[in-house]
Parts: structure tokens; sequence; C-alpha cells
């Protein structure tokens, strides 16, 4: 297997250097999901968050990101101030990728390297990390699921911030790819990034784990 | 600023392609200008009076056309999340939305507006001001609207209840630039309404992405 090339060099100012979150609970629609979780995630770890659907884990990944309010507890980043971190510190990958099906995936893929905030180079090296490069002038509704995943992850490589939060990463994707995807996490982590990535499966890299009960 | 150059252009194609471009507008005007003498008659004298007017009222309802999936297919796709993580705040980021919708739709339209007019049989001497105030018109139905799109998030049958929340708000412009309209036709002073049609505009722009960024906040969380 052919690992993917040109990653990303490691990550620069802003640095988060912890994810802390201190008895956590969140309630929607009136159901309490979970409490007290916590959990204290150092830079270079992963954390599988691993719990039946319908337990809370896009929730909490959504409550990091500062989307959904947290009913208890909080959420620190370090020393940086939340509003700090949420604006240019933490990626979110999710089911709902945001991108436009109308659209070829070059344009999105630079629209949301710009609005990340990164440099035209770091878009092509994304684009060649995640072998993208020639389904750019594809329209995104003509990718295949795996390949739109793909281009999701990709955004995050365009422009590098310490905190990638996952939302089932691999479950479009094929063994190849989880494979390689794996690699981009380990030398995500290994720049001091931190991963908090809600799964199904293992994560194909040593991480630890938090588990949500019902 | 390379952001919101980039926001901009995105917001601006993603615009065109919900239902803006001179195409449409132009259409939409063609249709008023078709059946408005078939509805009411072909008298000439009948159709001038009205002539502004209905061109007036018809770039405020072709305003509503595209205004119900400014934010919605942003909220149903996932990339309203996306754009909220990012050093922008929410406001400068609806501000653009609205920009960019008015730049795809409301421009268009305002063009379309004296050639729709003049083709009903206003006076050519009115048309510069037709396009003046349908510029500013579309000015502040963007910006309005872009209020009772973000409201209307997660709604079922949100283009009602989009059109529902907004037509009271469009009353306004309408009246001040229907009333510069009318007196200038008739000789009186007309910058008074076109003044208050400016202050609606600025207003609209300074307080609506305030209003829209609250109910994009409320609909996510």
């Amino acid at each position: 297997m052919r690992g993917p090339k040109n990653l990303p060099k490691s990550l620069d100012h802003r640095l988060i250097t912890q994810l802390l979150l201190r008895d956590a609970a969140i309630r929607r629609g009136g159901r309490l999901l979970f409490e007290g979780v916590s959990l204290d995630l150092a830079a270079g770890e992963a954390c599988a968050l691993t719990g039946p659907n319908g337990s809370g884990k896009t929730s909490l990944l959504r409550a990091v990101a500062g989307l959904v309010r947290l009913e208890a507890g909080e959420i620190g980043f370090g020393r940086l101030d939340p509003a700090e971190a949420r604006g240019g510190g933490l990626h979110l990958v999710g089911h709902a990728d945001g991108l436009k099906a109308a659209r070829t995936a070059r344009e999105e893929l630079t629209f949301w390297s710009r609005w990340g905030g990164g440099a035209h180079a770091a878009m092509l090296e994304a684009a060649e990390a995640l072998e993208l490069v020639p389904l750019l002038d594809l329209e995104v509704r003509r990718l295949s699921a795996g390949q739109r995943r793909r281009l999701a992850l990709a955004r995050m490589l365009a422009a590098p911030r310490p905190l990638w939060l996952l939302d089932e990463p691999l479950s479009p994707l094929d063994a190849r790819w989880r494979e390689g995807f794996g690699a981009l996490m380990q030398r995500h982590l290994d720049g001091g990034g931190l991963i908090l990535a809600a799964v199904h499966d293992p994560l194909p890299i040593p991480s630890r784990s938090l588990e949500l009960i019902a | 600023m390379s952001r919101l150059s980039a926001l901009i252009a995105r917001e601006t194609t993603l615009a065109w392609g919900r239902g803006g471009g001179p195409l449409v507008a132009l259409g939409f005007y063609a249709g008023v200008a078709t059946f408005l003498p078939l509805a009411i008659g072909p008298q000439h004298d009948r159709l001038a009076a009205i002539a502004t007017g209905a061109a007036w009222v018809a770039l405020a309802l072709a305003s509503l056309l595209s205004l119900e999936r400014m934010f919605e297919r942003d909220y149903e796709d996932g990339a309203l999340d996306l754009l909220l993580l990012s050093p922008v705040p929410l406001e400068l980021t609806c501000l653009v939305k609205c920009a960019g919708q008015w730049l795809a739709t409301g421009a268009p339209l305002a063009l379309g507006a004296p050639v729709a007019a003049i083709a009903l049989g206003a006076s050519p001497t009115l048309a510069p001001l037709i396009f003046a105030c349908a510029l500013l018109g579309g000015i502040a139905f963007s910006f309005i609207g872009g209020i009772g799109a973000a409201l209307s998030l997660g709604a079922r049958r949100g283009g009602l209840l989009t059109a529902v929340i907004v037509l009271p708000l469009f009353v306004p412009p309408v009246i001040f630039g229907g009333g510069a309209l009318a007196n200038f036709e008739s000789g009186l002073p007309w910058t008074g309404g076109f003044a208050f049609l400016g202050a609606y505009a600025a207003a609209a722009v300074a307080f609506g992405p305030l209003a829209m960024a609250a109910a994009c906040r409320n609909a996510l969380s």
C-alpha cells in the first residue's frame, strides 16, 4: 500500500494544547443524553468517542465546536479562550459535510481552504495527499461517498488547525483509505495536534477512549 | 479580507444558481409587462398611470423568489456550521451573504425595472430614478429578506413563512420609493421619499445582520 504523500507541516501559532471536558451534560429535546462526562486530552493525543446510536456522540462533538450548549459542566481549550479556539483552532467533519452538490470539487476545496485561512499551496498538497487531483474538476454530486468524504477531510489539511473533531470519519472509506487516513491522523498527532473522533470501529491509530452510555 | 472575498464570490455564484441572474429577472419583468395589459386592458393611459408602481411591486415580489434558500441550504448541508467556525463574526458573514444575494438577484432586477416600466408606458425621463430606487430598494429587500430567511430556518414550509415574516417589512420601502416616483412624475419634490428609502436600506444593512446571526445561532443550537 502506498501511503499518502505530501503530508501537512506541523501546526503553528494558536496552539490548542489541551481539550478539557469537566462533568459535561447535554440535553436535547428534553431528554438528557449524558451527564458527568470528563476528558483531559493533551496535544499529540487522540480519543475515540464510542457509544450506541443516540448516546450523544455527535452532540458532544458539536458542543466542543460551540454549536450546542452544555446543560452542565464546562469545556476548556488550555490557555486559549474558547471563542478564539473555536474561531480558528478546530475543524469539524460530520455527516453533513457542507459540500454543495452543484459546485466542482475544486471550487469547494478552494473556498473552504480560503475560509479556513489556508494557503493555496497547502490546498494543492491536501488534494494530492488525499489523491483528489484527478477528481477536482468533477461536480461534487458525481463523487462517490468515499471520495466525497476524502474531499471533506482534505479541507482540514488545506487549512491546518490543531483540534480535529471527527464524526465517524472512516465509515464511507475503503480499507486502503482507512489506513491512509490513519497515517494522516498519526502525522497530525506527531505535529502536536489533537483528535476527538466519534467511531463505531476502532481508530487505526493508538488512542484513548471515552464511552458514552445511553 | 481573503476570507470575505472568497465568501462573496461563493455567495454570488450560489445565489445566481438559486434563481438569480439577468435572464430570470428579465423573464420575470417580461411576464409582468405582458400580463398586466392582458389583465387590465390595453388602454395606454391607464397602463401608463400604474406603470412605475407595477414595476416597483414586481421588484418587491421578485426579491422574495430566491430568498427561501439563502440560509436553508447551508443549514441543511452543514455549511452553516463550518461558516461559524471561523474568526469572522457571524454578523459579518450574514452581511456578506446578503450582499451576494443582492449582487446576483437585486442588481439584475434593478436593471430590468426601468425597462419594464417604460414598456408599460411610463415616461422615459423616469428611467434613472426608477433604476436608483430599484437599486436601493433591492438592498433593503435583500437584507430584510435575509432576516425572514434566517428566522424560518428549520421550519417545514420555510418559503411561505419567510414571505409572511418579510412582506410587512417590505411595506415602508415600497411606500417611500413609490411616493418618490409618483412625486417626480407629477413635478412635486421627490427627494424626501428617496432619502427615506435610502435611510431604510441603510438601517436594514446595519441591523439586519445582527438579527440574522442571532436567528442562525438559535437554529443551530
